[in-house]
């Protein structure tokens, strides 16, 4: 076929960073990698039971375009209980396929050509792209390391035109693991109340928060009506293969999403959506003991590198690190293939997170600390020959 | 910290205290005195290996025993309890509630050997009113432990 046949807006898009290393990566025998996005254990067994359950009972059809009613309410319970937000579970949420379908969505309903997207980098791939595939048109705010990578009012500001439609809000973050506290927020609040802008809050990474609870924006004063609140079940639960996310928002807005869906999706999958309930219901141990054992890996991964000698910022949410690379004078992406070709250990270059993740990389610590180990020890006689 | 320090223990006895100490926050020497005193108080009894005979040339035969007995005046179950655990080749000896009284875990190389046992050793006591001899014929999973499971790291070497 010809190559132009493929949309313009499709073939302007360069590919994803990650995708060149995890071709190289995974070509490769032993490798150790501190890669991944997701989390390493099981889906806890009292979720796959009621999945393999519903199965065997044969619910195995259709479910309303926003999901199971039942598993609405049961979001709705859990983001008051956990985040004191409140949402009808009727009109206010929608049950989609994984986080990244409800950014998607959400883009779609609000963005018309030209719309601006603030997008605080480094951040997640996927808000660049459904911008640009949404017609909108992303500006991008560099967060910085000397401040925890948190987006500050002043940079939010300077970021603001007439034409900003959207504010993404993405933490705590992948892939530098910073966190909004919530003087953090008020202060993203005060720049944004009154102004016409949505705040598309990605909380995917909500329950992976360390020594201190998570706050949605959306709980702050006069920011509910003007922010839609995204998580779902794959960190928390670590349920990624299910494919299971939401969106819960002002009504007008969750109806407009929900007409993309009916027509692009028809709905999350059936066998999902009721292990979702069950995580709902029973999965708070579960979480809790894998918030607790990550905790541990952070601990130790940070010392680890910090060990090695490289800067380190503490991350305090979602299950990464981001150290600095500066001083082996190499680019991110020289960086991770020499250590790739060198000792074998796959991470990812920040610049796959945005340009000024340039001089950082991304370490998953969503491993046993048997492989953090091995992989701190690679990477530590890696660095030797930067001294 | 004592719950956190025996949580990570109870998964793996191998960690090494420097490691443990990392990821609690704390210095080595902490844990290591926490450890030494939990060793102490009796909290921390011992270190096992937890190990699949069935996979060496090592012969090994288990038997649950569920075993009625009547309880001593003044000392229950405790004394009789006792005079079963001294003998080596008991692993484990609970007391129960329900349909019998103590439930005997034991070991020997062949089932002659450990039916023996049973005949010789444990009906003969004067406290033990009846004995059913149940033996192991797989160990599916131990100490939270699968056995036949080998765990493959599914996931994408590389992914967002």
């Amino acid at each position: 076929m010809k190559k132009e046949m493929i949309a313009s807006k499709v073939r302007g898009i360069p590919p994803s960073g990650i995708r060149k290393f995890f071709d190289i990566a995974s070509q490769m025998n032993d490798v150790i990698s501190l890669g991944v996005g997701e989390p390493d254990f099981d889906t806890p067994w009292h979720i796959r039971e009621e999945g393999i359950y519903t199965l065997e009972k044969g619910k195995t059809v259709y479910t309303s375009n926003s999901g199971l009613l039942e598993l609405r309410q049961e979001i709705s319970t859990y983001l008051s209980r956990r985040f004191d937000i409140s949402y009808n579970p009727q009109d206010q949420i929608l049950v989609t396929v994984g986080g990244s379908e409800a950014i998607d969505l959400a883009l779609r309903a609000v963005l018309n050509p030209g719309d601006e997207v603030l997008i605080p980098e480094p951040c997640f791939v996927s808000y660049k792209p459904c911008t640009i595939l949404a017609g909108g048109a992303p500006v991008t705010i560099t967060t910085k390391a000397e401040n925890d990578f948190r987006l500050t009012p002043e940079e939010l500001e300077r970021a603001i035109t007439d034409k900003t439609k959207v504010l993404i809000l993405p933490y705590p973050n992948n892939p530098t693991g910073g966190i909004m506290e919530k003087e953090d927020l008020e202060k993203i609040a005060d720049v944004i109340r009154g102004k016409d802008i949505l705040v598309l809050s990605d909380e995917i990474y909500a329950e992976l928060t360390y020594g201190r609870n998570h706050i949605s924006i959306a709980s702050l004063p006069g920011m509910y009506d003007t922010t839609v609140v995204i998580n779902g079940f794959s960190k928390a639960y670590s349920m990624t293969g299910w494919r299971m996310g939401y969106a819960a928002g002002p009504k007008e807005l969750i109806a407009a999403m929900t007409k993309i869906h009916q027509y692009a999706i028809m709905c999350a999958p059936t066998t999902s959506q009721y292990a979702g309930i069950e995580a709902l219901k029973n999965g708070d141990d579960a979480v809790a003991e894998m918030r607790e054992a990550f905790d541990s890996r952070r601990k130790f991964i940070v010392n680890g590198f910090r060990n090695i000698g490289m800067d380190c910022f503490e991350p305090l949410g979602a299950f990464y690190v981001f150290p600095s690379i500066k001083k082996s004078g190499l680019t991110s992406e020289e960086f991770c293939s020499k250590l790739l070709y060198e000792e074998k250990v796959a991470v990812v270059p920040g610049t796959a997170f945005g340009d000024c993740g340039e001089g950082f990389i991304r370490c998953s610590y969503a491993y046993s600390i048997d492989n953090i180990k091995e992989a701190l020890k690679r990477i530590g006689k890696f660095m030797e020959q930067f001294q | 910290m004592r719950r956190k320090i025996l949580e990570l223990l109870e998964k793996n006895s191998r960690l090494a205290t420097k490691d443990i100490a990392i990821m609690l926050d704390m210095s080595k020497e902490e844990v290591e005195k926490e450890i030494e005193q939990m060793e102490k108080e009796q909290v921390i009894c011992g270190y096992n290996t937890l190990i699949n005979w069935e996979k060496t040339d090592k012969d090994l035969v288990t038997a649950l025993i569920e075993v009625k007995v009547t309880p001593q005046r003044g000392e229950g179950f405790d004394k009789i309890a006792e005079r079963i655990y001294r003998f080596n080749e008991v692993k484990a000896v609970y007391l129960m509630s329900g349909g019998f009284d103590l439930t005997v875990i034991i070991e020997g190389k062949t089932m002659k050997e450990v039916a023996l046992f049973v005949a010789q050793k444990l009906s003969t006591l004067e406290s033990v009113l009846s004995t059913s001899t149940h033996f192991v014929l797989k160990k599916y999973k131990d100490h939270g432990i699968p056995f036949e499971e080998f765990k493959k790291d599914e996931r994408m070497v590389v992914s967002p």
